[in-house]
């Protein structure tokens, strides 16, 4: 990488990106982001609520979720399904996503058709209208997406119970979907209880990017949000995960063909975003051992010595929940067991903890992320979803145009310190897939009135 | 990377990123783009559009080299080749090709359908990127190795796909679909070919094919970023001097329709059904494409809109997913529909679906019905042009298929143009609901 080059993108993305962003709140508490991009006459809405499954308890799981589907049922003034037809005749596609730390919700449409999105949003944040009758349906429509997305799927299976493994305390260990047990005796009042808990404009952000004017935003959210009262939010416990004293191993059975390994290590998530070397420290080892297809794990499991037919890594800094993981997964190729997968990912961990990494390795990472943030800017829905995600975690977008200057400034030494500190044995869980061959006579298990 | 923890739920599908590559549809005027287009000196096609907003650049080279290109005992050396190409070429191994890639940020990717192969490139415009990345880029269009250890490692690998894939009801329906729907014809073809064919594919098979495919002429060269016309120019000439030359490639066959209905239905321990149902569908050139894509959008294309989704999601809460498309290719493409539903109410959901398409052709759709899908498509024309990934797309499409230079400009035009009437008849003449295939794998035994 040539120096200039380096120097000059890394002068201009700044100075890009802070010109733009403009951040207001409404006297409700409510916070207002707009990303203006000219580049293209259309505009994405987002509404972000710090409510996701995190913020659910025993017994309730999915329920951020179910509401999220809720949310479409209709409200004081607006029929159910006719959200969505009122959206489509603006020419605008929509959806909603449930996560661990959020929910969102989400128009993109024709710039000028950016006020009916607001009014709509600001109308189902406090008039929902939440019935027996919808919910009845639409839960019946979130157990068919249980199954479809997890109960026959070997990895979403594996996914559930790995996360159960990981966290003993925390709510990471729940499914964002829900329990099926839980949905099954889920009621409307739980759903309206979730409703009323956390959907008010001081636990919400609105997320405007496109060719718009930042000032006529604030106007439209004034004016739509402005008179939604702000409600006191409970309180919000810490959870932490206790220190895991160790190593946590989960074997899931399914029909499949290849087996599969999934490994997690408990590592810190981003706390404050000036002070912390840790995270990006991490950041940069998942992309030495995946950032690319000559990364390690690529090139020397899965090309040399033939062990996976494929395996990566994985990391996430940015975490409500202020727990992460750092990932390792793979399929063992065939003839190779996930005992032998299993010993090489660990010897690339402990490779890494011995000898450390290669100049060459750090600085491929660092351009990786420096061209990676000026794709981004392709988009105006990705950008949206990460200045969304960032402040959902309780970060600020003004921490993104200092991102890849953290990122350049980790040392190779400071990779092999992370490596050291926490991928050890004792913090480890580990998760294997049994395949089980197909029995066409199988019936689906579950309670006998299911089928 | 790993980001299955962080995974967020959606409320639907997104069912139509499976028509992302094949993209489809769309456009107008008042987001219009400007095309340039031209064709090199070795007979490439050109399509060009100069936007310095970003410092980058968007390209891709397309060929008619997709699984279609199969011949049936050799599935599998259409997708074969296109990934070896990436993975040895000009005396580079294929650690140096991602290690070179990767030092500069680029980012190369491909995508394999029934008709196309195609090779996308992005990179930062500044010189010493682009040079280095169009250096790797072009060694892999021109000068592709075929290294035989590589090629052994990647079919145990694509093996070890198939035999996974035949076990997981999604891909067990996708399969058995295309194989009842068409039967001889090549769009039958799997991408990945076969348990029985992938162990005989050898080096000499995929350099014949390259050098049969992969010709200058009638290669798509699109371009999109921060480069001058001239820059342009130089590019595309340098990308097509290079590539083989060969005859022209033939027209695929015809898809004939099936003579009668055809059921199949699969065992599988799963909780839900897996079903789907279809048609031989549309060409991408072809008199009823738009009373058949506005009509779709009424019918099952529409996201929670459609009728589908009102009667078997929305009304009865039967399913997560329900959906039908048209994916149009240089013959008739697939139209299909697609469910899923525990095994219990299959028959019921099914059943639902034959008798709204049944109502949906025999009565049509309403003035308010199609009012409301041109607001939509026509409305949200600006979407589709939103970024420079997707006008490369289009680009593409447009040069693939000879989309006239003025498709994205007229869109619109054509879709006010559709009339209910002219839907109804197309419907009519295009699907017959008494001879549809329909593939249920994990039906109740």
């Amino acid at each position: 990488m040539s120096i200039r080059s380096l120097m000059l993108l890394l002068l201009c993305v700044p100075t890009i990106a802070l010109a733009n962003v403009h951040e207001f709140k409404l006297s409700n508490g409510m916070r207002i982001i707009v990303k203006e991009d000219h580049r293209s006459p259309v505009v994405v809405s987002q509404v972000w609520y710090r409510a996701g499954s995190m913020d659910e308890v025993n017994g309730k799981t999915g329920v951020a979720h179910v509401l999220e589907h809720m949310m479409f049922k209709g409200t004081k003034t607006i029929k159910p399904g006719q959200f969505s037809r009122i959206i489509a005749a603006a020419g605008g596609r929509e959806n909603a996503f449930t996560g661990t730390d959020y929910t969102g919700y989400y128009q993109q449409l024709e710039k000028s058709q950016l006020p009916l999105s607001i009014k709509m949003e600001a109308d189902r944040m406090v008039n929902l209208k939440l019935t027996d009758e919808e919910f009845a349906k639409e839960v019946k429509v979130v157990m068919e997406e249980r199954r479809w997305r997890t109960d026959d799927k070997p990895q979403g299976l594996i996914n559930e119970q790995f996360n159960r493994a990981m966290f003993t305390a925390h709510p990471y260990g729940r499914p964002i979907v829900g329990w099926m047990n839980d949905l099954e005796n889920m009621t409307a009042e739980d759903a309206r209880e979730w409703y009323r808990t956390w959907y008010a404009p001081n636990n919400a952000t609105l997320v405007v990017a496109g060719d718009v004017k930042a000032a006529d935003v604030l106007k439209l959210a004034q004016q739509h949000f402005g008179p939604i009262k702000a409600r006191p939010l409970p309180a919000r416990k810490p959870q932490t995960e206790p220190p895991q004293l160790g190593l946590k191993r989960v074997v899931v059975k399914a029909p499949a063909k290849l087996p599969y390994i999934r490994m997690g290590y408990h590592v810190p998530a981003l706390q404050d975003a000036d002070k912390d070397w840790e995270p990006y420290a991490l950041q940069i080892l998942s992309g030495v051992l995946d950032g690319n297809a000559s990364a390690r794990l690529n090139q020397q499991l899965v090309r040399e010595r033939q062990l996976a037919v494929e395996a990566s890594a994985g990391y996430n800094m940015i975490r409500r929940g202020r727990e992460a993981v750092f990932e390792l997964d793979g399929t063992p190729s065939e003839g190779k067991s996930v005992n032998e997968l299993e010993a090489a990912l660990l010897e690339q961990v402990e490779q890494i903890k011995i000898s450390g990494i290669t100049p060459e390795e750090l600085q491929r990472v660092k351009a990786q992320v420096i061209a990676s943030d000026v794709y981004q800017r392709d988009s105006v829905f990705a950008q949206a979803m990460t200045i969304g995600t960032l402040e959902t975690a309780g970060f600020s977008w003004r921490i993104l145009p200092g991102y890849p200057a953290k990122l350049s400034a980790v040392t190779a030494e400071q990779v092999q310190a992370v490596a050291k500190k926490y991928l050890t044995p004792d913090n480890l869980t580990i998760a294997t897939l049994d395949p089980q061959p197909i029995d066409p006579n199988a019936k689906p298990k579950g309670k006998p009135s299911d089928h | 990377m790993i980001t299955k923890l962080y995974q967020t739920l959606c409320r639907a599908v997104p069912v139509l990123a499976i028509l992302s590559f094949s993209l489809g549809f769309s456009l107008s005027t008042q987001a219009a783009v400007n095309i340039q287009q031209w064709q090199t000196s070795q007979g490439a096609q050109v399509y060009f559009v100069e936007n310095h907003d970003l410092p980058m650049l968007d390209m891709s080279v397309t060929f008619a080299a997709g699984s279609a290109r199969d011949s049936q005992d050799k599935a599998g050396v259409a997708g074969i080749t296109r990934y070896m190409m990436t993975l040895g070429a000009g005396g580079l191994s294929d650690e140096q090709i991602s290690t070179r890639l990767a030092d500069i940020g680029a980012e190369m990717s491909g995508d394999l359908d029934a008709d196309r192969a195609g090779f996308k490139l992005r990179t930062l415009s500044s010189e010493r990127e682009r040079e280095q990345a169009l250096a790797v880029y072009s060694a892999i269009l021109h000068k592709p190795d075929f290294p035989e250890a590589v090629l052994t490692r990647e079919k145990a690998r694509i093996l070890a796909g198939l035999k996974e894939a035949a076990t997981q009801p999604e891909s067990m329906a996708n399969r058995a679909f295309m194989q009842a729907l068409y039967g001889k014809h090549p769009y039958a073809n799997d991408e990945s070919g076969e348990l029985t064919t992938v162990p005989q594919i050898q080096a000499a098979d995929l350099r014949a094919f390259y050098q049969r495919y992969y010709a200058a002429q009638g290669a798509v060269i699109a371009l999109i970023g921060d480069l001058t016309r001239a820059q342009a120019e130089q590019l595309a000439e340098r990308l097509s001097a290079g590539l083989p030359s060969a005859e022209p490639v033939p027209a695929l066959p015809a898809v004939t329709y099936p003579q009668q209905a055809v059921e199949q239905r699969i065992p599988h321990p799963a909780s839900q059904a897996h079903i789907l149902l279809g048609y031989p569908g549309v060409k991408r050139i072809d008199p009823d494409y738009f009373p058949l894509y506005v009509g779709n959008y009424i019918l099952g294309g529409g996201g929670f809109v459609s009728r589908l989704t009102e009667e078997v999601r929305e009304k009865r809460g039967l399913v997560y997913s329900v959906y039908s498309y048209f994916l149009p290719l240089s013959e008739l493409g697939p139209f299909q529909l697609g469910l899923q539903t525990k095994q219990a109410q299959a028959n019921e959901a099914l059943q639902l679906v034959r008798s709204t398409l049944g109502n949906f052709i025999s009565k049509g759709v309403s003035e308010k019905e199609l009012k409301a899908a041109k607001q939509n498509i026509i409305g949200g024309f600006p979407l589709r042009l939103d970024s420079n990934a997707k006008i490369l797309e289009y680009l593409s499409v447009i040069g693939f298929y000879k989309l006239p230079l003025t498709y994205l400009d007229d869109f619109n035009k054509k879709v006010a143009a559709v009339t209910a009437a002219q839907i109804q008849d197309a419907f009519k003449r295009r699907v017959d609901p008494d001879r549809m295939v329909t593939v249920i794998v994990g039906a109740e035994q």
